[in-house]
This record gives structure tokens, sequence and C-alpha cells, in this order.
């Protein structure tokens, strides 16, 4: 093995492991931490299935930032569904030709609109970044780290264009790589430059996710505003902070 | 009128340029070591900042990350999209910058990433993360009293971040370094020790009332009680205090008076719990807010009411809904078949469904009402069954009663609705500039609605909005008896059993004479 493929090697299973083990601290900490008291905007659902409809209107349309600001709506809901898109064609990397998923990940739908998702990412993000710029309240509130983010993703989706369309690589290689890394059974990285750069991009990506605003992916979820279910006349709330100050007093038997 | 620049009111609004340090010298008075020392608050020399106020700020603020997880996730969740940025009735009315709702919010995020991130830590330029000084802490204060909590911000943000936690959260922190706000904190021990933010005692109270009684006894030959301290009534009405005497609220109070005489329940006000509003939802602290709530709790005991009605409060009706059952409850005592507590529109709602109440429309024709959403209300709370009817049970009172109706612009109602400009512990004379520059929106969508709509009143049903506009509507041209009162409005359509009997009579005296 070349001296390049075990840094990647090294460089893959530490931004693993601190991806995983970082957003789920931080899940855990949002979960270890109460919340006291009833705090959902309001009009908010009365179930939990209305609770689940009202994530998936966020999470799939972006319904409060529609309701914001279009611009912002359109660019950030280009970019995060084109995302997903590469993100799904890129599983034919991770995913072996015997399981019984490979056939819904590498098809021509999966793979041809993931093909072209690239651009949209890209334009999203110009959007943007764009947007940072020119619009004096959005400068106002950007500090370098907010146009770096930006850049970066725009580096990836960029190189990943690049390998698609101009400078190619050897997928089969590169799936080998892969492959080698969930099975211990390490193979070499293809030593393309653009690749290298665009695999590089992505680790580093994964490495500061646990300690940047990418924990907004996660954090969407834990927001009492959103996730409570507005029922506070018919079910008591209580932490276990505010039940000890009960305790303490006994006012409230 | 004191001499302010007034914003113009404009027919197409759009969003203004920033301007840096627009309002910065708005500050509220600190309070004094009393007022401090009476909340349990330490106070510094001078109303500075105490002695170890470093070290106190970010014990306190590491306190609150723990206890609150909306807080904690609110501090890493925020991706400076910009979708907040002009959703703030402050912002739009001063254009600082400070007074975007994210920026509000980085005043504080900007020492959590400093203190408790990695990013902050080790690279504090390329995350913004500062340093804590006392130009930083002195910044919040200004800015963390320019924020009335209303949360038009968190409507809009994609994560469901609310601006008001955040102020909560700093305004209790700042309290305990010295900078408590003199305002809430002047008021908070009159409840704690009389019951009321007013500070008005046990007999003055009985005084206004029975006044109350006599007042309503000449005006339409009735006699409707306004109870007080009565032991064994069904409902304990709890109210906010300006409702007692305040212009339009106490029209308000005649009305809910006139409502319970129809519907035929006996009910009575408490000395004790004599005030609907609590102060401890906008200083952001847990224990002051609870202690409020339970003189509620002790009334109803004392009293061996089986019910609890609130009457039109926006942040009342916001703690009361939301929080009551955590911080006094369990309420297994009261009668299970109503909701606990219920507001006064929910009554009035249900007497009017159940077509128990006598009401002549016309004799509201004189005015075009429109309905200002209070913020607490509007997206803090429901007034009814479904998700919504925070919004529609008042307006189909409001219809119920009155011929002339027209709403306001749609991006302006609802949940969408702006604050009053007074709102969150800011309605005090030291703000006033901010108080008229943030009623901007409000007084702009008032303005439209009455110039295409002929709407001549707006109703409200928050005793802060109701004072609120009666001081700045004049600033915009407008006057200040075009505010009115919910039960105002339906205090003058309703006509109770006997009423008009005697002034019939008495028209025919005058005849004969």
């Amino acid at each position: 093995m070349s001296a390049l493929s075990i840094l990647y090697v090294i460089l893959f299973y530490v931004a693993m492991i601190t991806l995983v083990a970082g957003v789920t601290n931080k899940i855990l900490q949002y979960k270890r931490v109460p919340a006291p008291l009833k705090i959902a905007v309001t009009p908010a659902p009365l179930t939990k299935k209305g609770v689940a409809y009202r994530f998936f209107t966020e999470v799939v349309f972006f319904n409060s930032l529609f309701r914001a600001t279009k611009w912002t709506w359109i660019f950030g809901w280009i970019f995060h569904f084109s995302m997903l898109l590469a993100f799904l064609r890129h599983l034919r990397y991770v995913i072996s030709p015997d399981s019984f998923i490979w056939p819904l990940v590498n098809n021509m739908v999966v793979q041809s609109f993931g093909h072209y998702a690239g651009f949209a990412m890209l334009f999203g993000l110009a959007g943007l970044f764009g947007r940072r710029i020119l619009v004096d309240r959005v400068r106002y509130i950007s500090s370098p780290s907010d146009y770096l983010m930006l850049i970066l993703i725009m580096g990836i989706a960029g190189t990943g264009l690049m390998i698609a369309y101009v400078a190619h690589t050897d997928v089969v290689q590169l799936k080998a790589f892969i492959m080698g890394l969930f099975f211990f059974d390490w193979q070499n990285l293809p030593g393309d430059t653009v690749l290298l750069v665009h695999l590089t991009m992505v680790l580093l990506l994964m490495i500061i996710f646990p300690i940047s605003k990418l924990l907004h992916a996660p954090g969407l979820f834990m927001a009492p505003t959103r996730y409570q279910i507005d029922n506070p006349r018919e079910k008591r709330h209580l932490s276990p902070w505010g039940a000890e100050i009960e305790a303490k007093d006994g006012r409230n038997s | 009128m004191a001499d302010y620049e007034i914003p113009e009111t404009r027919e197409f609004p759009i969003i203004p340029s920033i301007m840096e340090g627009a309002m910065a010298h708005s500050s509220p008075f600190i309070a004094g070591e009393e007022f401090q020392t009476e909340m349990g608050f330490p106070s510094g020399e001078d109303k500075g900042l105490i002695e170890n106020w470093k070290e106190t700020f970010l014990a306190q603020l590491k306190d609150k990350l723990g206890k609150y997880r909306s807080l904690q996730v609110f501090m890493d969740t925020c991706v400076k999209c910009g979708a907040c940025t002009d959703k703030c009735h402050y912002f739009i009315g001063t254009t600082d910058p400070k007074n975007m709702p994210v920026a509000r919010q980085d005043l504080l995020r900007k020492v959590y990433r400093r203190y408790f991130t990695f990013a902050g830590k080790y690279f504090p330029k390329l995350v913004g993360a500062v340093d804590l000084t006392e130009d930083v802490v002195k910044d919040m204060y200004d800015y963390y009293h320019q924020c009335s909590e209303c949360r038009r911000c968190a409507v809009f943000c994609p994560f469901g971040i609310d601006t008001a936690e955040v102020t909560m959260a700093a305004r209790d922190i700042l309290s305990m370094i010295g900078y408590g706000q003199k305002y809430s904190n002047q008021i908070i021990p009159k409840v704690h020790k009389i019951g009321n933010n007013l500070g008005l005692p046990e007999a003055a109270l009985a005084d206004t009332l029975e006044g109350l009684e006599e007042e309503v006894e000449d005006d339409i030959g009735v006699k409707v009680r306004y109870p007080l301290d009565e032991k064994g009534a069904e409902i304990l009405l709890v109210t906010p205090s300006a409702d007692f005497f305040a212009e339009p609220h106490v029209d308000g109070l005649i009305g809910y008076g006139k409502v319970f005489h129809a519907a035929g329940v006996t009910w009575t006000l408490s000395s004790k719990a004599s005030e609907a509003a609590n102060f401890g939802l906008f200083i952001g602290n847990y224990e002051h807010m609870r202690l409020i709530s339970l003189r509620i709790r002790d009334a109803a005991k004392e009293l061996g009411v089986r019910r609890i009605v609130f009457g039109e409060c926006g942040h009342a009706w916001r703690v009361a809904y939301n929080h009551l059952n955590t911080l006094a409850g369990p309420w297994d005592f009261l009668d299970q078949n109503y909701p606990i507590p219920q507001h006064i529109l929910e009554f009035t709602k249900d007497c009017l469904d159940r077509n128990i109440l006598n009401i002549d429309k016309s004799e509201n024709d004189h005015m075009t009402l429109t309905f200002h959403d209070s913020c607490n209300i509007a997206r803090a709370s429901r007034i009814g069954e479904d998700p919504g009817s925070q919004f529609t049970t008042p307006r189909q009172v409001i219809k119920a009663v009155c011929n002339n109706f027209h709403d306001m612009s749609a991006d302006t109602i609802h949940d969408q609705t702006f604050c009053c400009g007074g709102g969150g512990g800011l309605l005090t004379d030291d703000l006033m500039e901010l108080r008229i520059k943030g009623a901007q929106p409000r007084m702009e969508a008032l303005k439209n609605v009455s110039k295409d709509y002929g709407v001549t009143h707006m109703a409200a049903i928050c005793a802060i909005c109701k004072s609120q506009f009666t001081k700045v509507l004049p600033y915009y041209g407008m006057t200040m008896d075009q505010i009115v009162s919910v039960h105002q409005l339906v205090s003058n359509a309703i006509v109770l059993e006997g009423q008009g009997e005697e002034a019939e009579d008495s028209d025919d005296t005058e005849e004969a004479a």
C-alpha cells in the first residue's frame, strides 16, 4: 500500500469517528438538558402525529423559511435537495452489488439525477454566497466561518463535477478503497489530485460537523418550540429541577 | 408629547437599510439596590456590576445551558441564514442592526462560543467569538431590553430558534450580576407583597369595585356585581390590575361582569391574586414566575372556587395557558369539565354559541373595528380547542357583537402579528423612544386599513397592548381612544334582563316634565 493510501485510511477513520462520536455526544447533551416549560410556537400540533407532520413540512419543504424569504428559500432548498441527490448517487461507493438495496441505488434515475445535482448545488450555494455579500443585513451577521463553509461545500461540489466531467478517476479502485475501510481490508486509493482534494474537503466537513453550525441538522429536531405538543392545560409538564423546587416548599401539594 | 423622531408609515412597506448604532443610546434604568435586594439579586456599587461579575456571568450561563434545552440548542443551531433579520418590529422601526433577532441572539452566542465551544476557544476570530468584557455586557443590557419577547422571529426561523428564550436567559443572568431592570424589578415585589403590579391594597380594590357597580347601575339600570374575595363563588376571575381603572381596560372588566351576570354564574375577584400579569416571564426567572403563579393557587383554594377564568391580557395568558399547570398545578381540586385555566373569550364565546346572551349589535355601529392579535396569545397559546382558535375566537366574538369589521393586512395578523412595541417588560417611560419606533409596523397596518376600509377603532385583548397604544397612537396622528377592549364591545352590545326598562321609564318622565 502506498503511504498516501495509508494516510487516507487513517484520515477516514479519524473523520468518521469524530463525526459519529461528536454528533452523538451533542444529541445526548441536548437530550440530557430538560425543557422546563412548554414553549411551542403556536399554532402548534395537538398530537404526536401532528408534530411529525410539522417536521415533515420543515425538513422537506423548509416551510418556515419559505414564509420568511423566498430568495433564501429557493437557493437553500435547491442546495440541500441537490446535495441529497448527490449523496444518493454516492451510495454506490459504499454498497455491495450483492446487496438487496443495490438496485435502488444503481439505477438510471438515482445515478443521472445525482450526476447533474452537482450543478444545482453550485447554483444554490452561489446564491447563498451572493446574499451573504449583497444583502446588508446578512453581511452584518456573517463571520468568516460562514463564508468559508459555503466555499468548502462549493469546493466539494466543484471537484466532484470535475471528476465526473473532466478528470475521471478509477472508480473501481475507489470503491475497493472505500469498501476496504468497512471490512478492515485496506486497499490503495487512486492518486488523482482532484479526487484527493475532493476527499480531503469531505473529510474536513465531517470533522468540523460536530463543532460548527452544521449542528443545525440534528438541532432542528431538538427545538422545544417545534417538537412540543400543544397540550399544556391537559397534561402537566414538569422538569426534574422544577420538581425539586416544588419539593422544597411543598406549595404545589 | 415629548419630541421624538416618528418613523414614517408607508402604503407599501419595504425593508430598511441598516444603520449601525441607531439605538445604542436606548437603555432602561438599572434597578437600584433596594429593588435588587427585594428580588434576591445582588447589586454593585452605584448601580454598576458586582465585583466578581465575570465569573458569576459565566457560571450562570453554564447553569442555564444545563437547565434550558431551548437555550443550549439555540446557541448551536443558528446558521446565520438571515430569515429573521427583517422580522422584528424594533428592527423595522429603528433600523439598528443589533435589533435583528439573530444579531440580538449573537450578543450572547458570541460569548457562549468563546467560553463553551471548541471553535470559539481556539479560533475566536473565525467564528466571531468575543471575550466577555464590560462593553459586551453593557451592549447586552441595552439590546436585550429592546426585545419584547414577542416570538415573531421564531415563526420564520427554519430551526424554530426563539429569540425570546435567549433574551429571557440573558436578562436573568444580567440580574444576577447587578444589571437588573428597574421597571420589572420594582413591580414584581409588589405582587409578592400585595398581590398586584400596582400595589393596590384590598381596601382600595374593594372601593374601586364598589364604584364600578354603582357606575354600571347608573348606566344601564341593572345591578351587576363585581365581587371581591367571595368564598364559595364558582369562578375566580384573574385579570390584569390595569383593568381596575385604566382606559379602555376597565370597560373590558365591566364587560366580563355583564357576561357572568347574563350567564348566571357566581364569580369573584381575589385581593390576593388581583393580578393576571406575571413579570417573572419577562425577566426570565422561573422561581419568581412560579411564586407569582402560586398566589392564584392559594387564592383558588382559600375561596373554594371550582373554575379559574383569565381576563384580557397577552403575556398573562401565555403564562396561564402554558405554565400555570407546570408552576402552580396540579389543579385536581377544580372542576375538570372546564379548561384550567379558561380564557374569558372562551367563556363568552361559549355563551354566544349557546345563545344565552341578548345582543344588540347596532350599539357598536358608530365604530368600524379591526383586531390586533397580541403576540403572546397569537404565538404562545390557544383560545379554544383547535390550533389557530386564538385567531378565530376573538374575531368571532367581535363579529357577534359588531356589524363592521375588517382585518389588517394578512402579513401583520395571526401568527405574523406585530408586537404593540411595549411588551416584554418594556412598557416604561424610560424606553419611550423605543416604544414609539417599535409600534411603527402596527401603526402602518392600522393606517392602511383605516384608509382602505374606513376602520375607526382597533380592538385588543391585552392590557399592555391597550396601554401602549393609548400612549403611542397620538404620535402617529391618531387618537388614544381608537384602542378598545374586546369585552368593551361585548359590554356595549349586551342587553341584560331588566336593562332599558328603567331607562324607558325615565324617558317618559322627561317627556312628561
